[in-house]
């Protein structure tokens, strides 16, 4: 009896693997996708700090910044525009270049509407002032930058900024933050799409019908579409991380066991919401909405491209909730910090009670025909 | 003992009422042809008899055993193949074979013979997806009948093929009938097929039994053939597809 359970499991596993394979978008959208994804954010987001601003002066008559121009900056263009130039160089914050041009009132209030300069200089009768809105963080730096180049304009060009230590920490960067997280959200992608959509499908055109017309275990069947999905996730995520790790240096600081035990609570947790997701219908339109229904939240909110700390106070301990926050979280702390079996303890059971609860209520309510 | 016992037997879909109480009985060894227009209730009484929809009222026991106590035996030693099904298109005729054999833990060769009875052996490594309608339909009947059935369900099987495939396909079940050792209910909207392959023939239309028995029986002066007896017993044609009786 037990030999008939194994070789059915073993021959539905081997035609969903086989299915899987002859189907090449999916070997696509599974692998090379994400793989693109990562190096074209990492690359995007590891280029050296290098800052451009566009500075206009309105004044009636020369001024101070006039004189500290002509000893500093040198001709140049600004988007085609005749301007000065003066840049600063910094070992450890980059280079920094200001882009001055003249300009009346009118025109500065409207380029500042555009996003087009970063900051007024007026000359007032009290002097100088710099007129810029306060609630923008990038008006801020700029004037802060500014104001105190213009109070001490030598000094920084001879690098001695000794205050700052650039931090490049191995798992630190942006990339050691993305690539956990394009993991994870891929493994959710693949199996909430690759069992949702081969549950459906295979219900709408009756060969889950003509399935379970025989003496098969409806559990053999649900337990070989997760373990085929589980399988390529493993790949899929192999192959990420080998570029990461050969593009990026990204590396593993804490417990690779733990780690794997993660991975497979992760799939389990999705793969249960998966099968109750499409436990009932046999409308591929409805399983794509409930699918993004449950996807979507959790892509925008439980913080795969960039941190879920800027969230309100009140929302983060909801999202701390979300299955894809926990697997994350675990998985970037033994990715960055060093994690092991203890940190991961609490979200490894978590996630597969989840996904047991979820793949029993799918069973009970699963519509075979 | 009968082979299949259909008692009373009611199905109501919301205001459809698909099967209004039939009454059959059904020998060992017997090929049965349940013969009824579209909508007549065919497919709904086949698959509450195949154990896939349940009666609201009735009772249908095949062997003796009813679904809902003996499901697991009942479901190895019957076979059957759906209206419609389609298999897995990116899998071959030999590893679709192969994985519904696991289901009822069978190995190569039986595989083989059922390959070799449906005459599929020189399209074994060919994908589901490129094969023909009545390629397909022989998968389907070769499927059905791995387990070597004492009961075979066929529900259309050869709606759709050409002349030739549904005589290649009647030899296939001629066959299987010599041998003795499988009970056959067919449907089908095709005089021809039940004359030629079934002993016993049921006449089926909104949901009733109109007529049953061996076709000799059937048979009068009024009504020569099945066709006209249909005629005679519902006032309307059986079925609008005279591609057999134009290839007579
Ligand atoms: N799942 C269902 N829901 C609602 N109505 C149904 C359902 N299945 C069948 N019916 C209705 O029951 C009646 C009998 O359908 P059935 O499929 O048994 O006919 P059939 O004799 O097999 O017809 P055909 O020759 O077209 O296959 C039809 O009127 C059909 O519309
Ligand atoms: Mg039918």
């Amino acid at each position: 009896m037990k030999s008939i359970a194994h070789k059915q499991l073993f021959q539905l596993l081997r035609a969903f693997c086989l299915e899987m394979l002859r189907e090449p978008e999916v070997l696509f959208w599974g692998i090379v996708f994400p793989v693109l994804i990562s190096i074209g954010l990492g690359l995007a987001f590891t280029q050296s700090a290098e800052a451009k601003f566009h500075i206009l002066i309105v004044e009636s008559k020369p001024t101070a910044v006039d004189s500290l121009l002509s000893l500093y900056g040198h001709e140049g263009k600004h988007k085609g525009q005749p301007a000065i130039i003066w840049e600063t160089n910094d070992k450890a914050l980059g280079k920094t270049q200001f882009d001055f041009t003249h300009s009346d009132w009118e025109s500065a209030i409207i380029s500042l509407k555009r996003g087009e300069a970063d900051l007024v200089i007026a000359d007032t009768p009290d002097g100088l002032r710099y007129r810029f809105d306060p609630h923008n963080s990038q008006a801020q730096l700029v004037y802060m930058k500014l104001s105190a180049l213009l109070q001490s304009p030598a000094s920084h060009d001879a690098d001695t900024n000794i205050a700052v230590e650039p931090l490049e920490l191995k798992g630190v960067r942006y990339i050691d933050f993305l690539i956990p997280g394009l993991i994870t959200f891929g493994i959710m992608g693949s199996i909430m799409w690759g069992v949702s959509y081969t549950i459906i499908e295979r219900r709408s055109q009756k060969l889950l019908r003509r399935m379970v017309a025989t003496p098969m275990r409806k559990s053999s069947f649900l337990i070989a579409l997760m373990g085929m999905r589980t399988l390529m996730n493993i790949v899929e995520a192999l192959i990420l991380f080998l570029f990461a790790y050969l593009i990026f240096d990204i590396r593993i600081q804490g417990n690779i066991a733990a780690l794997a035990l993660l991975f497979l609570a992760g799939n389990l947790a999705f793969a249960g919401i998966a099968i109750l997701v499409s436990s009932r219908t046999s409308k591929t339109e409805v399983g794509t909405g409930l699918i993004n229904a449950v996807q979507m939240p959790m892509m925008l909110l439980s913080g795969i491209f960039f941190s879920y700390h800027n969230f309100p106070e009140w929302s983060i301990s909801a999202i701390k909730l979300l299955p894809l926050t926990a697997f994350t979280d675990g998985v970037r702390s033994i990715f960055n910090e060093g994690a092991g079996w203890e940190e991961i303890l609490i979200p490894t059971i978590a996630l597969s009670a989840l996904g047991l609860l979820c793949f029993a209520i799918g069973m009970k309510r699963f519509k075979w025909h | 003992m009968s082979q299949i016992e259909v008692r009373n037997v009611v199905k109501t879909f919301k205001d459809v009422h698909a099967v209004k109480g039939i009454s059959l009985s059904i020998e060992p060894g017997e090929f049965v042809a349940l013969l009824g227009p579209n909508g007549a209730g065919k497919t709904t009484l086949v698959e509450m008899m195949e154990g896939l929809q349940k009666p609201d009222s009735g009772e249908i026991l095949i062997e003796g055993k009813n679904w809902k106590k003996h499901e697991k035996d009942l479901r190895k030693s019957i076979g059957l193949s759906l209206q419609e099904t389609r298999f897995s298109e990116k899998l071959t005729i030999i590893e679709t074979l192969q994985l519904f054999a696991s289901f009822f833990n069978l190995g190569k060769e039986r595989i083989n013979e059922v390959i070799t009875l449906t005459g599929l052996e020189s399209k074994t490594k060919a994908m589901v997806g490129t094969l023909s309608g009545g390629q397909r339909q022989r998968l389907a009947l070769a499927v059905a009948l791995l387990n070597n059935p004492r009961t075979l369900f066929l529900d259309e099987p050869t709606t759709g093929l050409d002349p030739h495939s549904r005589l290649d396909l009647w030899n296939i079940l001629d066959g299987l009938k010599k041998k003795g050792n499988t009970t056959l209910i067919l449907t089908t909207h095709y005089m021809e097929e039940a004359e030629t392959l079934c002993d016993h023939i049921i006449i089926i239309d909104e949901g009733k039994i109109l007529r049953e028995g061996r076709l000799k029986d059937l048979l009068d002066d009024k009504s020569r053939n099945l066709e006209e007896l249909f005629i005679n017993l519902t006032g309307k044609k059986l079925s609008d597809d005279d591609l057999i009786e134009q290839t007579k």
